[in-house]
C-alpha cells in the first residue's frame, strides 16, 4: 500500500462524515434560498423564485441585519479591549505561572452557554444581585434597567467569548520573537511606541483570528439575544430560528441563513489573508 | 506598566468569575426566590435529584455525548493521522475548520431541513449523528497539534525493523498519542453534553428525546426556579472537572475552541 493511499484511507470516514452532514446540509440551504414555502409548511418545489433574496434586502429585515452586525461589531471591540491587555499580562507573568493563567482564562469557556448566560439573568435583573447591592450601598433608590437591552446582549457577548480572545491573542504573542522589542528599546523606542509600531503589528494574526471569531459567533447567535434581550430585541439568529419554528417558513429562514455563511466565509477569507501575511512578514 | 497590566488581569478574572461564583453561592440559598440570600439550604439539590423531567434529560444528554465521542474520537484521530501524512490542502483545512466556526443555528436548520428533505425520523439518534460532525472536526484539531511535535523516525524505525503498518500503529504511534487522544474526547464530551441548539432543531418532538441543556432552556425561558441555581452549580463542575482532566492529559496544553 503506498504511504498516499493509507493517508486517503485514514481520512476517509471522518471526511465523508463531514461531507454528508455539514456540507451537503449547507448546500442544501442554498438550493432552499430558490423556493417557497408550501401551503403546510415545508417546501414548494413546483417554481423556482427569487423572492426570497429580494425580501431579505428588504428594509425590515436588511435593518435587523445591521442591528445584528452593529451589536457583533461592538461586543468584537470590547473583547479585543479587554482580552489583548490580559493575553498580554499572562505572557509577561513568570513563566511558571502562565499555562496556570491562561487555563483559568479559558476555564469558564468550556462550561455551559446556556448556564454562563443565565447567570448574567441573575445578577442583571431588577431584582436581581447587582440592583440589590447598589440598592444596599443607597447609589441608586430605584432598580437599574440592565436586563432585556442591548446593553445586556452585548455584555453576553463579551463575556462568553472573551476568553477565546485571550487565547488567540497570547498564543500569537507566545510566538514573537522578544529580540525584536528589545531591539527597539536598545535603540531608545519607548515602552508604548515599542508596542505600537513592533509588538501589535506582528501580533496581528492573533487579533485578527480572535476577532472573526467573536464577530461571526456574535452575529449568528441565537441564545444571548434571546435570553438576555428578552426578544424584544431580535438578531439574525432570532429571524432564523422564528422562521423555522414558528412562521414555519423554511425558504426565507435558509436565505437569511444562507447570508451568514456567505458572511462567514467573507471572514475566514479576511482572516486567512492576515495570517498569510503574518507568515511572510516572519519570514 | 506592569502594574496596571496586572491590575487588568485580575479584573478580567473577576469579571469572567464572578457569574459563576454568585450562581454557586445562590444554589445553597434556602429562600425560594433565587436571586436574594436568606440562609444556607441544600433543599434544592435534593429537589433535583427527584425530579424525573431532569433526570432523564441528564440521561439522554450523557447517552448522546458518550456515543457521539466515541465516534468522533475514532474518526477524528483516524483524520488527523491521515492529514498528517497528506500533502497540505488549504481547501481541506478550512473544511476541518469549519464546523468549529459556523454558527450554531446555521448547522442546525440545515441539518432539520436535511434530515426532513431524506424523511429521517428525528431523535436521540439524529442529535448523535450532529454532534459528531463537531466533535470529529475538534479531536482531529487537538490531535492534529500532537502530531505536529510528533517524532515520525520512531514509527519508521519500527517499520524497519519489520514490523507492519498495523502493528507499528497499536505498539509505537498509538501509545504516544493516547495522552491527547483521551483528552480530546474528555473535551468533546463536555462540547456534547452541552450543546444546546444543534440538539433542538435535531431532537424531534417530545420528552423522550429532551437533552439537558433543551432542559435548562426550557427553564430559564418559562420560569425561573432555584432548581436552576443548583443545576446550574453540578453541570458546571462536571465540566470544570473534565476539562481539568484533559488538561492534565494534554502536558497542560488546552485548545481553545
Amino acid at each position: 500500500m503506498s504511504p498516499r493511499f493509507i493517508s486517503w484511507l485514514l481520512m476517509a470516514p471522518g471526511l465523508l462524515w463531514l461531507t454528508a452532514l455539514m456540507i451537503v446540509p449547507c448546500l442544501l440551504i442554498f438550493v432552499l434560498i430558490f423556493f417557497e414555502r408550501g401551503t403546510y409548511g415545508g417546501i414548494d418545489w413546483s417554481a423556482a423564485t427569487l423572492e426570497n433574496l429580494t425580501r431579505a434586502f428588504d428594509q425590515l429585515y436588511f435593518s435587523i441585519f445591521l442591528d445584528s452586525a452593529r451589536i457583533a461589531l461592538i461586543a468584537t471591540v470590547i473583547a479585543l479591549l479587554i482580552g489583548y491587555p490580559a493575553a498580554y499580562a499572562i505572557m509577561k507573568a513568570p513563566e511558571r505561572w502562565q499555562t496556570s493563567l491562561l487555563f483559568l482564562a479559558i476555564l469558564p469557556f468550556w462550561t455551559n452557554y446556556l448556564i454562563r448566560t443565565y447567570a448574567w439573568i441573575v445578577l442583571l435583573n431588577p431584582v436581581g444581585v447587582i440592583n440589590n447591592v447598589l440598592t444596599y450601598v443607597g447609589v441608586i433608590s430605584q432598580p437599574l434597567p440592565l436586563l432585556y437591552n442591548e446593553f445586556a446582549i452585548i455584555l453576553g457577548l463579551v463575556y462568553n467569548y472573551t476568553p477565546f480572545v485571550i487565547l488567540a491573542i497570547y498564543s500569537a504573542l507566545q510566538r514573537l520573537d522578544p529580540s525584536y522589542a528589545e531591539a527597539s528599546r536598545d535603540l531608545g523606542a519607548t515602552a508604548v511606541s515599542t508596542f505600537i509600531r513592533i509588538t501589535l503589528p506582528l501580533t496581528t494574526a492573533g487579533v485578527v483570528a480572535g476577532a472573526v471569531f467573536v464577530f461571526v459567533l456574535s452575529i449568528g447567535n441565537f441564545v444571548t439575544p434571546d435570553l438576555l434581550g428578552g426578544g424584544k430585541l431580535q438578531m439574525i439568529g432570532n429571524l432564523i430560528y422564528d422562521q423555522f419554528l414558528t412562521a414555519r417558513d423554511w425558504p426565507f429562514g435558509a436565505t437569511l441563513s444562507g447570508l451568514l455563511i456567505a458572511l462567514m466565509m467573507i471572514a475566514l477569507f479576511l482572516q486567512a489573508v492576515a495570517s498569510g501575511q503574518a507568515r511572510g512578514e516572519h519570514a | 506598566m506592569p502594574r496596571v497590566l496586572n491590575i487588568h488581569l485580575g479584573a478580567t478574572f473577576a469579571f469572567l468569575y464572578t457569574p459563576i461564583a454568585v450562581l454557586i453561592v445562590l444554589s445553597f440559598n434556602k429562600a425560594g426566590l433565587p436571586t436574594a440570600w436568606s440562609g444556607f439550604s441544600i433543599e434544592w439539590y435534593g429537589k433535583l435529584a427527584s425530579n424525573p423531567k431532569i433526570l432523564n434529560a441528564a440521561w439522554n444528554s450523557v447517552i448522546v455525548a458518550t456515543i457521539s465521542t466515541l465516534i468522533a474520537t475514532v474518526l477524528g484521530t483516524l483524520l488527523a493521522l491521515g492529514v498528517e501524512r497528506a500533502k497540505p490542502s488549504p481547501a481541506r483545512d478550512a473544511l476541518l475548520f469549519a464546523p468549529m466556526i459556523v454558527p450554531d443555528i446555521v448547522l442546525a436548520i440545515a441539518l432539520l431541513s436535511f434530515f426532513t428533505l431524506i424523511k429521517f425520523t428525528l431523535g436521540l439518534h439524529s442529535i448523535i449523528l450532529a454532534h459528531v460532525v463537531f466533535n470529529i472536526a475538534f479531536v482531529c484539531a487537538v490531535v492534529r497539534a500532537r502530531l505536529k511535535g510528533f517524532d515520525w523516525s520512531l514509527a519508521e524505525v519500527s517499520r524497519d525493523l519489520g514490523a507492519g503498518h498495523l502493528v507499528t500503529f497499536r505498539k509505537i504511534t498509538l501509545p504516544l498519542i493516547l495522552p491527547s487522544v483521551v483528552a480530546a474526547a474528555l473535551l468533546a464530551f463536555t462540547l456534547s453534553i452541552d450543546e444546546f441548539i444543534i440538539a433542538y432543531f435535531t431532537a424531534g418532538a417530545g420528552q423522550a428525546s429532551t437533552t439537558l441543556p433543551m432542559q435548562i432552556y426550557s427553564m430559564i425561558r418559562f420560569g425561573v426556579t432555584p432548581e436552576i441555581n443548583a443545576m446550574a452549580s453540578i453541570v458546571m463542575l462536571v465540566s470544570f472537572a473534565l476539562v481539568l482532566l484533559a488538561q492534565r492529559l494534554n502536558h497542560g496544553r488546552l485548545p481553545g475552541a
